[in-house]
């Protein structure tokens, strides 16, 4: 694992000093009885970060009220990265959405966990040849979880997540350490797409 | 109807409008050269009561080498729809903004210059991004741009995608003996 200081190349000289340039450290994780108690605390009470990207997120709607009310399940929705565990890309990501995903996704305390939606984001879908539109979304975040479909039904997006507990009881889903360990690779293909990058390397 | 084509020959006389086309009793299509435009559009908006913009677009004729814009206007009272097209040349495509007239207009113009490069001088943030944030290459909806070309090249394609073309596939399913 690369252990330098972040460059934060795209942002301006004036502003360096107000972002931190220090990389994200993987979560160890503790002894094995007392892990498996918090692997199982965070399967039961999930929470999802409000923002839809794509057409897919007309599906987390009846998922959200009553029709079938995924809080029976233990997941709410959160208005904010800094709370929320789950991020559910539904469907198409163009490179505009791209670069919110990537900033709400650092955002979010590890670990975390990503459920993508929809065939576009495994293999591009209908919009496999649009200029504006990625292929496959874990080239640029890790991803838990692959509902296929165009798009899938809520039944199946609660199936999806039932996949997502069992990983995390398992102690499988470890998206956030596979993010931090490979950082370069990430932030290199993040950026062959997003020209115009005026973030910090990492959105702390 | 008969309004409608007395309000043409007006035209005709006055901007020298040409080839005129008749879709439907209310849709009328009109051709208006580069520099009469804004007159055109200001005499129907304050004269002849064509006061809503319905659309504006943008066609890319690359076999004649022009760009086609496209205004329809519609008129509340008569419910007639009245569109004027205009051809510009597509090397350094430039044409006069109408913001002024139809305040929506700076939207239609900011996508048009995103999406093709015509340029509308003076209308309001024409030269920020609606969608491209960095966009480096040449406008993507002109049609000499090879959108799956940059696609494969840019968003590292999966490569196990299969396609079957619809009537063949689905004879073969339903008849496997063949069609009879």
């Amino acid at each position: 694992m690369n252990k330098e200081k972040l460059a934060n190349d795209g942002l301006k000289e004036s502003e360096k000093h107000l972002f931190c340039d220090t990389r994200p450290q993987p979560y160890k994780s503790y002894n094995k009885y007392w892990e498996k108690f918090l692997n199982w605390a965070r399967a039961e009470s999930l929470w999802i970060l409000g923002f839809g990207t794509g057409c897919g997120a007309i599906e987390l709607r009846p998922l959200l009220t009553a029709r079938y009310d995924i809080s029976q399940y233990g997941m709410a929705p959160r208005a904010t990265p800094r709370q929320s565990s789950v991020f559910v890309i539904g469907g198409y990501a163009s490179v505009k959405t791209l670069k919110r995903i990537i900033r709400s996704y650092e955002q979010m305390q590890g670990p975390k966990f990503v459920v993508a939606v929809c065939s576009c984001s495994i293999n591009g879908g209908m919009y496999w040849d649009s200029y504006n539109t990625i292929n496959r979304i874990d080239h640029y975040i890790p991803v838990d979880v692959y509902i296929t479909g165009c798009m899938p039904r809520p039944e199946a997006i609660i199936a999806g997540f039932g996949d997502l507990k069992k990983r995390i009881k398992e102690g499988r889903a470890d998206g956030h350490n596979e993010y931090v360990e490979n950082l370069d690779w990430y932030k290199a293909n993040q950026k062959k797409i997003i020209k115009d990058w005026d973030m910090p390397d990492y959105n702390w | 109807m008969e309004k409608t084509e007395r309000l043409l020959e007006k035209l005709e006389k006055i901007f020298g409008i040409s080839r005129i086309l008749k879709q439907r009793d209310d849709l009328y299509f009109v051709n208006v050269s580069e520099e009469k435009l804004v007159a055109v559009l200001t005499h129907l908006r304050d004269v002849e009561n064509f006061t809503h913009l319905v659309l504006m677009s943008n066609v890319d004729y690359i076999e004649r080498g022009v760009f086609q814009l496209t205004y329809i206007l519609h008129n509340y009272e008569t419910h007639i729809d009245l569109a004027i097209l205009v051809e510009i040349p597509r090397e350094n495509p430039v044409l006069d903004s109408i913001h002024h007239l139809w305040k929506q207009g700076w939207a239609y113009q900011r996508e048009i210059k995103e999406m093709y490069g015509v340029n509308f001088p003076n209308s309001p943030r024409v030269d920020e991004a609606f969608v491209l944030e960095g966009w480096e290459e040449i406008p993507p909806m002109r049609r000499d741009f090879d959108t799956q070309k940059y696609s494969e090249e840019t968003y590292f394609p999966r490569g196990n995608r299969q396609t079957n073309d619809p009537k063949t596939y689905m004879a073969k399913k339903l008849y496997p003996q063949g069609e009879k």
